[in-house]
């Protein structure tokens, strides 16, 4: 069976939301929208406040090239314009509707049934995901249509979908599989035309052998797509992973997907393109697992942007002896400062960590014993690292690879002497990252 | 800090568990078999000399650290106990127990904490001592008792007898053929010598024990394979090719195999975390580093055991190792 | 037969010996770096600290410079202070401009009792690393985090983390102002100012919220008030962003605006 090449763990599945169909969440009274909801740029808003909108309604819109527009989720009034703490602490500019109800704009198709033919060209397809705001939803919010915008001289053989589902505890894309099955394909087969790819192939890892029969069986009808399962291995679901998985290529250091001749999309984004392609509805909406091994209430909601997180841990409530509320899976996800944050675009999980699980054990004298390196799927030296980084040695970071890392976690979580290695790393890796780019300007 | 805060770091929020705990008590676990087999044949003086070995180990490592360093003791991680095992397994049965005492201090207070303690030693503790105790105390440390099932054992009369690499050492310098050496009266049979009825440092004698301790540390991901068997293997292939070119004055390599500390070296000394390389490439180079050099020293060496010295001269390449073997990258462009 | 070995292990040590003397001489000779004598001359003057307060990588790339320029134009050890920087001018043969020693402090007063934390950090103890997860344990998105960068920053051993407070402390007397902690303080806290010999006046805060946010999560913040700017006579105070500045070269320390300061976010410090 598949899988990619070198390191990798093998963190507890803790798929324990996988039975739980997914659940739409009411309504919240008053929500808040981030302008930033990708990497890149913030949107500007094009609304003023006291305005009316509708459901899909524009708010806020992409004027740099990595950007994704923002739409309205709700009806209702614009109640202010204003920076608003997220779950960080830190503030970031945000449009407060007052939800009013449920109106959506004429121009998206709201019916339950499935469009499957496409009758878009490939330029109107990507400019579709523009218009839509369409993001990346394996967590790094990457605008989907900047990645079908080929640069010069370069093609796609293939679409990689990503289904690995390779953090523990989400079940959303499992979810999404097994309900969605058809229009994430039709999702794919737009995204093929988007590309001039032939072919198409789903990842899935192993240990959901429910999500490979139900997909090999819906394929049969999709002659361009084929799914392929993984072996289950921790990080399967990144992207230079994946693409090693699935095809045997490798992305060259510091390089883009595409000069391997792939484009790597999740699932969850393709039935997003779904959506936008086919019944020209935004990315207004949310899949998110709220889980955790003491939660009894554990749940899979389909969530409208801009809800306020508080509703959804009122509606499971938190369990007592609560240590940590992470954004997303436990590998690589955002532990929570606040609560106070609202629902933002691939926010895919919400995890509660018992008291006992979220303190870390205090760190001791390194072993040498190399297992970070063993971990390591891009074959980089965690131990290293952390010295050259505790001494600021920018320019031996750099030597060493620093750049290359992709902060999967796989050295920190089975560190023997619980050594806080992806901290350190992370630490050297955006100082020499600053360094490089400060380097480049002196140049030109 | 309140008990109910938030807690807020880093990714990732998850831990697969493992410990510098429980990596030296599986390691010592894995000690276990060799343990008893050496009981068998050498009797009550192997649980004597381990007890002290063991005992004083720890306690020069809590009073160096509670004193001298004044951190936090940390002997409760198993590292202690682990060298004062191997040091004691690296000694014959009849040592004078101040000797082993002194051979604990070496270990701890010069090869270990002198370098900043665990983590931080450029060579293995246990056999810096062995080594440090065979060039001070040579006719001590050479001074074999014969291995007699525990229930044969007089304790009248201990009776010492050499190992076969020394039997061996011995007989080619006058001159003997391998093979008549084979047939004499001192030396083991192969089947003698797997289960470890012969001459020899107490811990070394049984490969079968070695290996089951080394399958166990394998399975619970303490070591990988590279380094025995980069170190066996080279070992074997190196002293093959002397035997296939003069058998009547260098020995089988099976024979190089189950004899002296090889086994002994390959699984538990040479694996050692803190002394060893981090990459894979790097233990290989290691692993044959040392089985070539052990070799090198059996059979042109003034000593007739090569495993300590080979794995101390290893170790100090460690380092440079590390510079020249990266790991695999994911990309090479 | 003894005596000879003896002999010729002292004979075959000496030639041995003698060979690579040979040899380090003509290569030392073929390596030589012709360099200024005065960079030598010069780089004994400095502390040697290498804190990298002027602004090059250590001291003697501060030599190098000063040699190369020939002048002492905006070149400076701000660790030596005036008397290093004579000296240097004395042998490049310049005239030395003196300037006022500069001391630092730190502009956060949001210790433990003023700002009480509302989650527990529990990563890498590094400001640099925890000002990139969140806003900090106080939720107050400007203060100090108190993982002591800084402190680990100083060559001086001129700060500490206060063990009650959380927060750093400058010792005046150790402090050169070389501004290494300035530079590696994510929050920018830390200020330079003149180090004069009565003291210092300035605003314990860096909250840019309005009033009643800021104080929301510290007690001790500044909630842009204005009262000190009108109060003082030399007019050294200015307000921005609900944030008053103290400007310490018009600053008379005549100290009214500490005692009318309602949440007691101006400090007078001259230890």
């Amino acid at each position: 069976m598949k899988t990619f090449k070198i390191g990798g763990v093998h963190p507890e599945a803790q798929k324990l939301s996988n039975e739980i169909s997914v659940e739409t969440f009411p309504l919240p009274k008053q929500a808040t929208i981030f302008v930033t909801q990708s990497l890149g740029a913030p949107a500007v808003p094009v609304v003023a406040k006291g305005d009316k909108v509708k459901v899909g309604q524009l708010l806020a819109k992409a004027e740099a090239f990595i950007c994704a527009n923002v739409h309205s989720p709700f009806s209702g009034t614009v109640n202010k314009i204003e920076p608003v703490a997220d779950f960080t602490g830190y503030k970031k500019p945000a449009i407060i509707i007052d939800v009013e109800g449920d109106e959506w704009d004429e121009s998206i198709d709201t019916s339950e049934e499935i469009v499957s033919e496409i009758k878009l060209s490939r330029k109107e397809i990507i400019d579709r995901m523009k218009a839509c705001g369409i993001v990346g939803l394996g967590g790094a919010c990457f605008p989907t249509h900047v990645k079908y915008m080929l640069p010069e001289g370069k093609s796609a053989d293939y679409i990689l979908v990503n289904a690995a589902e390779c953090e523990p505890y989400i079940t959303t894309d499992y979810r999404m599989m097994l309900e969605q099955t058809e229009q994430c394909l039709v999702g794919i087969e737009a995204l093929l035309i988007a590309s001039g790819a032939p072919k198409a192939l789903i990842g899935i890892e192993n240990n959901k052998p429910e999500a490979i029969r139900h997909l090999q069986e819906a394929t049969k009808t999709h002659p361009k797509i084929e799914v392929v399962p993984l072996k289950t291995k921790y990080p399967q679901g990144a992207e230079k992973q994946l693409i090693q998985a699935l095809t045997g290529r490798t992305v060259p250091n510091g390089r883009l997907p595409i000069d391997a001749g792939c484009i790597v999309n999740n699932i969850a984004t393709t039935h997003a393109v779904y959506e936008a392609v086919q019944k020209n509805k935004p990315l207004i909406e949310t899949y998110t697992t709220v889980t955790g091994k003491h939660l009894a209430n554990r749940k899979n909601y389909k969530i409208r942007l801009g809800t306020p997180l508080k509703e959804v841990l009122d509606a499971v409530g938190i369990p007592e002896n609560t240590g940590k509320i992470i954004s997303g899976g436990p590998m690589m996800g955002k532990a929570m400062a606040n609560t106070n944050t609202f629902f933002v675009k691939g926010m895919s999980s919400i995890l509660f960590l018992d008291a006992s699980e979220s303190k870390r054990i205090p760190e001791s004298n390194c072993l040498r014993c190399g297992k970070c390196i063993q971990a390591c799927p891009m074959g980089l030296e965690p131990y290293l690292f952390r010295m050259l980084a505790v001494h600021n040695r920018l320019d031996d970071l750099e030597a060493h690879g620093i750049m290359n890392c992709i902060e999967c976690g796989c050295c920190q979580s089975g560190c023997p002497a619980h050594i806080p290695l992806l901290d350190t790393v992370k630490t050297g890796k955006s100082k020499t990252g600053a360094m490089i780019k400060s380097r480049q300007v002196k140049k030109s | 800090m309140s008990e109910n805060l938030l807690q807020v770091s880093g990714a990732p929020h998850v831990h697969n568990g493992e410990s510098t705990k429980r990596i030296m008590w599986s390691v010592v676990i894995a000690l276990l078999p060799a343990f008893m087999v050496s009981v068998f044949y050498f009797g009550l003086p192997v649980i004597l000399i381990t007890a002290v070995s063991v005992a004083s180990c720890i306690l020069f490592e809590y009073l160096i650290q509670k004193f001298i360093l004044k951190t936090k003791p940390t002997i409760d991680d198993g590292s202690a106990v682990i060298t004062g095992l191997l040091l004691a397994f690296n000694v014959p049965s009849n040592l004078n127990l101040l000797l082993v005492v002194l051979g604990a201090f070496v270990a701890i207070g010069i090869a270990k904490m002198a370098f900043g303690g665990l983590g931080n030693n450029l060579f293995n503790p246990a056999l810096v001592a062995r080594v440090f105790l065979l060039i001070s105390f040579p006719v001590q440390m050479t001074t074999w008792p014969k291995a007699t099932p525990i229930w044969n054992f007089g304790f009248a009369d201990i009776v010492t007898g050499p190992t076969p690499l020394g039997i061996l050492k011995e007989g080619v310098k006058n001159g003997d053929a391998v093979s008549q050496l084979m047939g004499s009266e001192a030396m083991p049979d192969y089947l003698q010598m797997l289960v470890g009825q012969m001459g020899g440092s107490f811990g070394e004698i049984s490969a079968v024990a070695i290996l089951i301790g080394a399958i166990f540390l394998l399975f619970r991901k303490v070591i990988t394979w590279h380094i025995p068997v980069a170190f066996l293997l080279s070992a074997f292939v190196f002293s093959g090719i002397f035997w296939l070119v003069d058998p009547t004055h260098y020995a089988t390599p099976w024979f190089h195999l189950l004899t002296g500390g090889m086994m002994l070296g390959a699984c538990f000394m040479a694996t050692d975390m803190v002394t060893s390389p981090m990459s894979a490439r790097g233990m290989l180079v290691f692993g044959c580093g040392c089985g070539i050099l052990t070799i090198i020293i059996r059979l042109f060496g003034a000593y007739p055991e090569g495993v300590s010295f080979s794995i101390l001269i290893m170790n100090a390449f460690v380092p440079l190792i590390n510079k020249g073997f990266k790991p695999q990258p994911y990309s090479k462009i | 037969m003894a005596g000879n070995t003896i002999i010729l292990a002292v004979v075959i040590l000496g030639v041995i010996g003698l060979v690579a003397a040979i040899l380090l001489f003509f290569i030392s000779k073929a390596f030589k770096v012709e360099e200024n004598p005065l960079i030598d001359d010069v780089a004994a003057q400095l502390p040697g600290a290498n804190c990298g307060g002027c602004g090059f990588a250590g001291c003697r790339g501060l030599a190098e410079a000063i040699v190369k320029a020939g002048n002492l134009e905006g070149l400076r050890c701000p660790a030596g202070g005036n008397s290093t920087m004579e000296n240097i001018a004395k042998i490049m043969g310049l005239e030395a401009v003196a300037a006022e020693p500069m001391v630092a402090v730190v502009r956060c007063n949001g210790s433990c009792e003023n700002a009480p934390a509302k989650v527990n950090y529990d990563s890498m103890p590094s400001c640099f690393f925890a000002n990139s997860l969140y806003a900090g344990e106080s939720a107050c998105p400007y203060g100090c985090l108190g993982c002591g960068d800084c402190v680990g920053s100083c060559q001086f051993n001129a700060l500490h983390i206060d063990p009650v407070t959380k927060l750093p402390v400058v010792d005046v007397n150790a402090c050169v102002g070389c501004g290494a902690c300035v530079k590696n303080c994510p929050r920018h806290i830390i200020e330079l100012r003149f180090k004069g010999t009565e003291g210092r006046v300035y605003v314990t805060c860096m909250n840019k919220e309005k009033g009643p946010v800021a104080k929301k999560n510290c007690s001790a913040a500044c909630i842009g008030c204005g009262k000190c700017a009108k109060n003082c006579p030399a007019e050294a105070i200015t307000v921005q962003d609900s944030l008053a500045y103290i400007d310490f070269r018009k600053c008379t320390l005549c100290q009214t605006c500490v005692s009318g300061c309602p949440t007691g976010a101006i400090k007078f410090s001259n230890l």
